[in-house]
């Protein structure tokens, strides 16, 4: 197994998935960059979300490559952060509205 | 940051042959392809020039600001000025030059003492487009620049300057303490004068450069979201914004080396090349002279001491007809100015 399991270099890999697949491979990029243009959402906006989404799946490469998009368009630190804390308020929101269940669970099952 | 040059700071990257060495090594010896590989494949090799358009001179390396990302290495303490007797063989050229843009550049051309004098010599003989890349903090660091733009606007100057983003922090922290405050007081005065309005005669750019190991994005998005910060935030206008990509030379080349980041940036670069900026490069229609009055194909050219190759290689001895013939001088560095969009002195070429 390598030192670290997520090179940063392998980002730049990532279009060779279609080595394997080309199809496949091809219909995602296509999709993936279409997503991304300009719609009713600027793409300074998709990239906002993209970077708070990159955060709650925890991929290290998104991260990584939303961040810079981000540099790149004049977004600043304090808006990436919050866009973060947008995903994570979710996140976390998700769990807790579990708690619901278990609340209900304990009542059901308790005098 | 620095207050200092890095020649100053006896900095290995302040020589021209260590960054160029630096440039053709490492990763061009086996992992990327080198930029003339990449005119080859195009059949653009050797890179020829197309009509004249912009006389570049560089009044010197003096500034009143050491940035972060510097091509020039500028600073208080370089003390290379162009003379009284070169700026005038540069005014015998202008009378018979073919190019329609004279663009002064430096450091900051205004601390040269000859400056007024030269912008006034240089303004009687009809230039159509005279532009003046001014880094707006000189405006307001002494009392004697104060009238500069009244003296721009006296002699039609295009007044073409740095603003690295609309927030302070991210300016301060490329151009150092208090230039962002300074920056918009001068950017104000311009306004005042009628610099930057709409409908106004008077043209007033901004240049955008990255703060940081990263490339610029699309130009127009950033010149919207530059026109509404700067008008909501501080009744700002300008004309257009131009975005330039960092090259890897001088004090950039510095930071990418110092902060880990050369080799991820120079993949960026040469993923990003753009066979189609190669057609508009600034090279192919631009002349660079320098303090001293020697020729170069640009401004990062003249950084890296690689005169033009032609027999004509001084101001004092300018032919135009023979400078067209030569070829152009690349390196490593050019894939800066052929990134996505590309980038010049004027922004995005394509």
């Amino acid at each position: 197994m390598a030192d670290s399991y997520y090179d940063p270099k392998d980002l730049r890999k990532f279009p060779k998935i279609t080595d394997w697949n080309q199809e496949l491979g091809d219909k995602f990029f296509e999709y993936y960059g279409k997503v991304f243009e300009k719609g009713a959402l600027s793409e300074r906006e998709k990239s906002l979300i993209a970077l708070a989404v990159s955060h709650v799946v925890k991929c290290p490469y998104c991260i990584d490559a939303y961040t810079q998009d981000g540099l790149q368009r004049g977004i600043t630190k304090e808006e990436m952060m919050e866009a973060v804390h947008a995903g994570a308020a979710i996140e976390s929101g998700a769990t807790l509205v579990h708690a619901t269940q278990m609340m209900k669970k304990y009542d059901k099952l308790s005098h | 940051m620095a207050t200092k040059s890095l020649l100053a700071r006896k900095k290995l990257m302040a020589k021209a042959e260590e960054q160029l060495k630096f440039l053709s090594n490492g990763i061009f010896k086996d992992e990327l392809p080198t930029f003339r590989h990449q005119l080859e494949k195009i059949e653009d090799f050797p890179l020829k020039p197309k009509a004249l358009e912009i006389l570049q001179l560089n009044l010197g390396y003096m500034c009143n600001q050491v940035c972060e990302h510097c091509h020039v290495d500028a600073g208080p303490d370089r003390k290379e000025i162009m003379t009284r007797g070169t700026m005038q063989q540069c005014l015998e050229v202008i009378k018979t030059t073919k190019a329609h843009t004279l663009d002064l550049t430096g450091g900051a051309p205004e601390m040269n003492p000859n400056f007024r004098w030269f912008v006034e010599e240089a303004a009687k003989l009809g230039v159509k487009d005279f532009i003046v890349r001014s880094n707006l903090t000189i405006i307001r660091a002494n009392k004697k620049y104060y009238d500069l733009p009244e003296f721009f606007k006296k002699h039609n100057v295009h007044v073409v300057s740095s603003m690295p983003h609309w927030t302070k922090g991210k300016t301060d922290k490329q151009r150092g303490s208090g230039v962002f405050d300074k920056s918009i007081k001068a950017l104000q005065d311009l306004n005042a004068i009628g610099y930057g309005l709409p409908d106004s005669p008077l043209k007033l750019d901004l240049v955008y450069n990255p703060s940081g190991a990263f490339l610029p994005s699309n130009q127009e998005a950033l010149e919207q979201d530059f026109k509404k910060a700067l008008k909501e935030d501080f009744g700002i206008d300008f004309n257009s914004l131009f975005t330039i990509t960092n090259l890897p030379i001088s004090r950039y080349l510095d930071y990418l080396i110092a902060s880990d980041n050369y080799e991820d940036y120079m993949y960026k670069l040469v993923e990003a090349y753009n066979p189609a900026a190669v057609k508009n490069v600034m090279c192919r229609n631009t002349l660079s002279v320098s303090w001293d009055g020697w020729l170069y194909d640009c401004d990062f050219n003249q950084m890296l001491e690689m005169k033009v190759e032609s027999p004509i290689q001084h101001i004092k001895d300018y032919n135009e007809e023979q400078l067209q013939e030569r070829s152009i001088c690349v390196s490593q560095h050019c894939y800066g100015c052929t990134a996505g969009a590309g980038s010049s002195c004027q922004g995005s070429v394509v």
